[in-house]
C-alpha cells in the first residue's frame, strides 16, 4: 500500500515537473507521430521546435504511442481533444482507423492536419507530403546521373513487385529519363527489402552487367545491401550506389564512396514546415482548400491539389559534406 | 518440514485455509480500490481537463474493449489456461466483418459475422487445448500467427472501410448523454461473469480444475469439456471485442489490435488473478480495467510519453504481485 502510494505520488511529481511550464495564452500545437523514439521523428519535432521559436507564441506538444499502432494514437488523439489544444498534426499509423477520432476533434474545433504519413481525406484539414512522387522520381535518376557525365548503364534495385510507393517512384523515373541523354535502365530487380536478398540481387546485377555504373535503390534496405555488395566485390569508384536511403545506416558507405550522394527527406524540415502550416490554418492566415497555397516559413508556400495534399520540396541530398551531421539524427 | 510437531499447542485445522484466502481475495480488491482512488485524485488534481464528463467518457474507451476479453480471459487463467489468440481473433473477426460489408451485409448480419468467426476461432483453440491435449500456451501462439496471418493474406496492405453507417453505433454511440453503448456493454458483461463465475456451479468447476485438475476429473468433472468452454467464451468475447474496435475505427487493418494480448493478460493478473490457476475474481479484473485506463487517460493528458506508462503499468503489475508475496511468508512461517 505505502509503496504504491508512493509510485503514484512519484510519477504524478515526474509528469508534473514535465508539465510546469504549459501556458494558457499560447496557441498549444500537438505534433503527434507514429511512435515515439524513432529518430526520424525526434529530428521532425526539433524541426516544431525551431518554427515554434520563430513563431514565438507556440507551445509544442510532441507526444505518440510506445508503438506503431492506430489504437495506441487514438488514445494520444483522445487525451489531446480532452486538453483542448489548438491543433493536431498527424502522422498516422493508419490512413482510416484514425478519422473517426480525428473528426471528433475537429467538431471540437480544433485545427488538424496530417504529415508524412496521411489520413484520408475526411478525417484531416490537410496532408503536407514530404516530397512528390514526381520529385522523387526525377532526384533518384538525377544523382545517378550527376555521377555519370559520359552516360551509361544504369540498374534497380527496388523492393517487392507489389510495392506500390517503390513502383510509382519508378514509373515517375521512366518518364523523365529522355531528359537524362546516354543513361540507359538495363533491369530492376526485386530484393523484397531484405538484406539478405537485396545483397544477391545486387551481386547478381553487377554480373549480368559488367557495364554497370550505378544502382539505384529507392528503398532504404535495398541501397545499403547494394553498397555492401559493390564494397565487397571491390567495385568502389566503378559502380555507384545511389537511391533513398537512411544517413545513418549510409554513413559508412559515403565515407567508403561507394555511394557518391543519397536522397531522403529531411524530417527537421518536415517538423518544422507541418507547425507552420498548423499555425497558419489555426490562426486564420490560411484555408485549406484546393489550389490555396499556405505559407511554410523558410521553407516556402505548399500548394494544395483537389484532395487538399501539398508536397513539401524535393527530397533533401546526403552527401560527404553533410553526412555527419545528419547520420546521429536518424 | 519444520512442523509443529512437537510443539504443545494445538494445531488449526485446515478449513481455515479457506477463510484466510477468501479475505486475501477481498484485501486484493480493497487495494485495488485504494490504488483506483488514488489515480483518480491524482489525476483530478494534475490535470484540470481530467474531471469532465465527456473527457471521463473518451477515456472509458481505453479499456472498455479490453476489458470484455479480460473477463472471459480471467475465468481461462483461473482455470489454469491462457488464450494468446484474442487479438489475433479480434483481427479475423474484424476481417471477416469486413469482407461481408463489402458483399452488401447489414449491420445485424456484420455483428452475427463478428460473433461467429470468434466463436469458431475458440472452437477451434479449445479443440487443440481440450481435445489434443496440447499446451495452451503453445497452441494459442500457434493460432495466433494462423489467425492474423489469414488477415493479412486477405487484406495485404489494403483496408476495408465500406462499413454501412448504423454500424457505428457499437463503437461511436451514445446510450444516453455521455454513457457509451461499449461502456453499457463492459458493464453487463463484467455482471454476467460475475455471475456465471461466482454464482454457478460452472464457475466452482473453474476453480476446481485451476486448482487440480486430476482431482477434478475424478469428482466427476468434465475438465476438457469445461476447457472447451472456456476458450468458446474468450473466442466470443473477441468477436465482441472485434464488432465494438471495428466500429470505432471504422475500418479494418491486418494490424488491428495489434499486442493486445499482452494488455488484456496484464489486466487479468493485475486484477488479482492467480497467473498459475486456482483463484481469482471478476471485481479485481473490473477494477485493474478501470485503472489502467485511467492511468492511461491521466498520464495522455499529461503528455507524458507512452514509454513512462508502460514502464508504470510494468512497476504497478510488480508491485501488485509482489506485495502478497512479501506479506504472506511470515505470516504462513511465523504461527
Amino acid at each position: 500500500m505505502g509503496l504504491m502510494k508512493k509510485l503514484m505520488l512519484g510519477a504524478a511529481a515526474v509528469s508534473l515537473m514535465m508539465t510546469g511550464a504549459a501556458q494558457a495564452e499560447n496557441k498549444r500545437i500537438a505534433l503527434v507521430v507514429k511512435a515515439l523514439g524513432i529518430g526520424f521523428f525526434e529530428a521532425a519535432a526539433k524541426g516544431a521546435e525551431e518554427a515554434a521559436k520563430e513563431l514565438g507564441d507556440v507551445e509544442i506538444i510532441y507526444t505518440g504511442p510506445t508503438d506503431t499502432t492506430a489504437e495506441g494514437q487514438i488514445e494520444v488523439i483522445n487525451a489531446l481533444i480532452a486538453q483542448n489544444v489548438d491543433a493536431i498534426a498527424v502522422s498516422a499509423n493508419d490512413r482510416d482507423a484514425l478519422v473517426p477520432a480525428l473528426k471528433k476533434a475537429m467538431e471540437r474545433g480544433i485545427t488538424v492536419i496530417s504529415w508524412d504519413s496521411g489520413v484520408a481525406p475526411e478525417g484531416r484539414m490537410m496532408h503536407l507530403n514530404p516530397s512528390s512522387n514526381p520529385l522523387i522520381g526525377n532526384m533518384i535518376i538525377k544523382l545517378a546521373a550527376d555521377n555519370m557525365p559520359e552516360g551509361g548503364e544504369v540498374a534497380v534495385l527496388s523492393a517487392s513487385a507489389t510495392a506500390t510507393n517503390q513502383n510509382t517512384w519508378i514509373e515517375e523515373m521512366n518518364k523523365v529519363l529522355p531528359n537524362y541523354k546516354g543513361i540507359t535502365v538495363v533491369s530492376t530487380v526485386y530484393g523484397d527489402d531484405k538484406a539478405d536478398k537485396s545483397y544477391t540481387e545486387a551481386q547478381g546485377l553487377m554480373k549480368a552487367h559488367p557495364n554497370l555504373k550505378a544502382i539505384i535503390a529507392p528503398t532504404s534496405v535495398g541501397i545499403v545491401a547494394a553498397a555492401q555488395a559493390v564494397t565487397d566485390a571491390g567495385m568502389v569508384g566503378k559502380i555507384n550506389v545511389t537511391g533513398l536511403g537512411l544517413p545513418s545506416e549510409m554513413a559508412g558507405h559515403i565515407k567508403s564512396g561507394a555511394s557518391k550522394s543519397f536522397a531522403i527527406w529531411n524530417p527537421i524540415d518536415l517538423g518544422y514546415a507541418a507547425t507552420m502550416i498548423a499555425y497558419n490554418l489555426e490562426t486564420g492566415k490560411a484555408e485549406a482548400k484546393p489550389d490555396a497555397e499556405i505559407g511554410m516559413g523558410r521553407m516556402g508556400n505548399v500548394k494544395l491539389d483537389a484532395n487538399n495534399e501539398g508536397a513539401m520540396a524535393d527530397p533533401f541530398v546526403y552527401d560527404a559534406s553533410n553526412i555527419d551531421a545528419f547520420k546521429d539524427i536518424f | 518440514m519444520s512442523d509443529a510437531s512437537s510443539t504443545p499447542q494445538p494445531r488449526h485445522i485446515p478449513d481455515t485455509l479457506g477463510t484466510r484466502w477468501g479475505r486475501r481475495l477481498r484485501s486484493w480488491e480493497t487495494l485495488l480500490i485504494a490504488v483506483l482512488i488514488a489515480v483518480f485524485t491524482i489525476n483530478a488534481l494534475s490535470s484540470p481537463y481530467f474531471l469532465n464528463a465527456w473527457n471521463l467518457s473518451d477515456a472509458t474507451f481505453n479499456f472498455t474493449e479490453k476489458a470484455m476479453i479480460a473477463f472471459a480471459m480471467a475465468m481461462l487463467v483461473i482455470a489454469g489456461e491462457i488464450d494468446l489468440s484474442v487479438a489475433a481473433i479480434i483481427a479475423l473477426a474484424s476481417t471477416a466483418m469486413g469482407h461481408a460489408a463489402t458483399l452488401g451485409f447489414g449491420t445485424p448480419a456484420l455483428v452475427a459475422v463478428g460473433l461467429l468467426t470468434g466463436l469458431a476461432c475458440g472452437a477451434f483453440n479449445g479443440l487443440l487445448v481440450a481435445r489434443f491435449n496440447l499446451p495452451s500456451i503453445v497452441a494459442t501462439i500457434g493460432t495466433m500467427s494462423l489467425f492474423r496471418g489469414i488477415s493479412f493474406i486477405v487484406l495485404g496492405d489494403k483496408a476495408y472501410t465500406e462499413y454501412p453507417d448504423s454500424f457505428a453505433f457499437f463503437g461511436q454511440g451514445y446510450v444516453w448523454w455521455v454513457i457509451s453503448f461499449e461502456l453499457v456493454l463492459f458493464a453487463v458483461l463484467a455482471l454476467l461473469f460475475w455471475v456465471l463465475l461466482h454464482r454457478t456451479s460452472f464457475g466452482r468447476a473453474v476453480y476446481a480444475v485451476g486448482n487440480n485438475p486430476t482431482a477434478a476429473l475424478f469428482s466427476g468433472i468434465r475438465v476438457a469439456r469445461v476447457k472447451f468452454m472456456l476458450f468458446l467464451l474468450t473466442g466470443l468475447t473477441s468477436g465482441i471485442a472485434a464488432v465494438c474496435l471495428t466500429a470505432r475505427l471504422g475500418s479494418t487493418r491486418p494490424s488491428i489490435a495489434f499486442g493486445w494480448e499482452l494488455e488484456i493478460v496484464t489486466m487479468v493478473v493485475l486484477g488479482g488473478v492467480n497467473i498459475l490457476g486456482g483463484s481469482g475474481s471478476i471485481g479485481g479484473v473490473v477494477l485493474a480495467a478501470i485503472i489502467m485506463g485511467l492511468v492511461t487517460f491521466g498520464f495522455g493528458l499529461m503528455n507524458v510519453p507512452g514509454i513512462v506508462m508502460s514502464i508504470f503499468i510494468g512497476l504497478l503489475l510488480i508491485a501488485v504481485i509482489g506485495i502478497p508475496r512479501l506479506v504472506s511468508p511470515q505470516s504462513r512461517r511465523v504461527e
